[in-house]
């Protein structure tokens, strides 16, 4: 059987294990509507003409249920099934590890469209967020996913390798992703927040990713309240790539398939 | 034809801590080798250099004409040839036993059929039961399913029976007897005694790393050539003769009583004591 198909295999076996756990399900797949929901409710005001802070809010959500849906989820998962002897006993088997990571791969890029589908459409119906009008953002918005959801996979296994125990991950994991979210952007407009913590979470890809979801859902207009007083989209593109390339380098090097 | 297995002289050290101190070893194609030992001896990172999962610092090891230490792009098709039960596992806790057997299946080239596998391991009426809701005996032949699905010429076992009851042990152990007799090199690690009496056709038993003696069951540590002691109560002492014809020398003490003797034992060291002998030698 070839790598590929033997990839779609697991695929289909990542799917059902992840599906069964009801816990994970819900965590992974219903905490950022949520959010949504919880911060959408409570902060209504108006943050520039004709843009409210739910508005902003929801553009920073579907950044953030791509770091859900890839970094969260494998840096917590990948630690537990090295524990529990699932990645050894897969270790002894001829399966390509290939294959293995292309099974991770399309279990995170279901998640990640059950996510942006819901966010979409909740965000649509319940808090005005208005869709992308042209085939420009939609094409903007595409490749924001795919590139966002690829950073977050390669950076989810690099830090599964470096987390010791299956048991600690989730305590190492949530709160570096909630820190991420207060800093980048997502849960305060990121202008207001003081300048160091703007440089400083400058350094790591959810803040670009947020920005690009703002021009994405936002007034073309409201770009001249961004710090830069632009999206930046270039640099986001850029910065983005080469996160990836490195998430790549640090996955590669830091995968382990069995404690020791 | 090479054997199945080569070890010559291995090593592996912890953190100046010899696990593995000098190991040789050579297993034959289809013969069931254990390495019997106490918690802690190294049986388990022997068994795991030779599965290939951990480098050892010295040494030369040969599984199937190739050393698992570096395999490179031979790995898959190495592995496609070997069978591995790991010490104890609870992933895929939410997939049925059915599901995971056929999934393993399609990771070998010649795999033996699923559902005749999941019925030789006797999990037939738990085919379509959640891998979480398996006893831990259950969960075990799962493990041996797992790994025999891809017919493998070499099949690693360590410490298969651990935690079972003593029906368990008996029908698992009828199971790798089926597989031996299929052609299915084997090894085994125990620290169970009777476990390498009831399957080995030979044991090497190891202690702080290092290998105290290699032979058959029957013959471990000289047990075939073991003299008998004969114990029985003359003259208000507790008397003992160690003897090499003790019918004879039963006949001459009786003799001397005129009917029964007096609490009278005759005594060969059982297997355990030889074991205990070997293994607390050093105390």
């Amino acid at each position: 059987m070839t790598t590929f198909r033997l990839g779609l295999l697991r695929g289909n076996i990542e799917i059902k294990q992840f599906m069964r756990q009801r816990e994970s399900v819900i965590f992974t797949l219903f905490f950022p509507v949520l959010l949504l929901f919880i911060f959408g409710s409570v902060f209504k005001d108006t943050i520039a003409p004709g843009v409210t802070f739910s508005q902003y809010f929801v553009a920073g959500m579907i950044a953030s249920g791509l770091v859900n849906s890839g970094f969260q989820q494998l840096a917590i998962n990948i630690p537990i099934e090295r524990d529990n002897g699932a990645l050894k006993r897969l270790r002894g088997t001829p399966m390509s590890p290939i294959a293995f990571f292309i099974g991770k791969a399309i279990l995170v890029f279901l998640s990640m469209i059950i996510q942006v589908v819901m966010l979409l459409a909740f965000g649509a119906l319940f808090f005005h967020l208005h869709l992308p009008h042209s085939g420009a953002l939609w094409l903007r918005f595409t490749w924001l996913v795919l590139l966002g959801s690829a950073c977050s996979t390669v950076l989810g296994i690099a830090l599964a390798g470096i987390i010791k125990s299956g048991r600690g991950a989730p305590a190492v994991v949530s709160p570096f992703v909630i820190v991420l979210q207060f800093i980048s952007g997502v849960f305060f407009v990121f202008s207001s927040l003081p300048s160091w913590m703007q440089q400083f979470s400058a350094l790591f890809p959810l803040k670009w990713l947020t920005q690009g979801m703002r021009s994405v859902f936002l007034p073309a207009n409201f770009a001249s309240q961004e710090v830069a007083h632009s999206w930046e989209i270039g640099k986001i593109a850029l910065i983005l790539i080469a996160w990836l390339v490195a998430g790549t380098f640090l996955a590669m090097r830091s995968f382990k398939w069995s404690r020791q | 034809m090479s054997a199945a297995i080569e070890v010559l002289d291995l090593r592996k050290s912890y953190g100046g801590q010899e696990a593995v101190a000098g190991i040789s070893l050579s297993i034959e194609h289809g013969e069931i080798y254990a390495i019997l030992g106490p918690n802690g001896a190294g049986k388990t990172t022997t068994v795991e250099i030779l599965e290939g999962f951990r480098s050892r610092d010295s040494g030369s090891v040969f599984v199937l004409g190739s050393d698992p230490g570096s395999l490179g792009i031979h790995g898959s098709a190495w592995r496609n040839r070997i069978g591995i039960v790991l010490q104890s596992t609870s992933d895929a806790a939410e997939l049925t036993v059915a599901e995971t057997v056929h999934h393993f299946s399609h990771y070998y080239t010649k795999p033996k059929d699923p559902d005749s596998v999941i019925e030789l391991v006797g999990l037939t009426d738990k085919r379509d039961a959640k891998i979480r809701t398996l006893s831990g005996g259950q969960r075990r032949r799962l493990d041996v399913a797992l790994g025999i699905i891809g017919a493998p010429e070499i099949l690693f076992l360590d410490e298969p029976t651990t935690g079972f009851d003593p029906e368990a042990r008996r029908a698992f152990w009828e199971l790798i007897l089926a597989l031996k007799a299929e052609g299915t090199t084997i090894l085994l690690t125990t620290h169970y005694l009777d476990e390498a009496e009831a399957l080995a056709d030979r044991v090497a038993v190891i202690n702080a790393g290092k290998i105290v003696e290699i032979a058959t069951p029957e013959t471990l540590g000289g047990r075939h050539l073991a003299k008998a002691t004969i114990s029985w109560s003359e003259n208000g002492a507790t008397q003992k003769k160690i003897s090499e014809n003790p019918t004879q020398d039963v006949i001459e003490i009786a003799a001397r009583f005129k009917g029964d003797i007096p609490e009278l034992t005759i005594s060969r060291p059982s297997l355990e004591d030889i074991y205990l002998t070997m293994i607390g030698g050093k105390e």
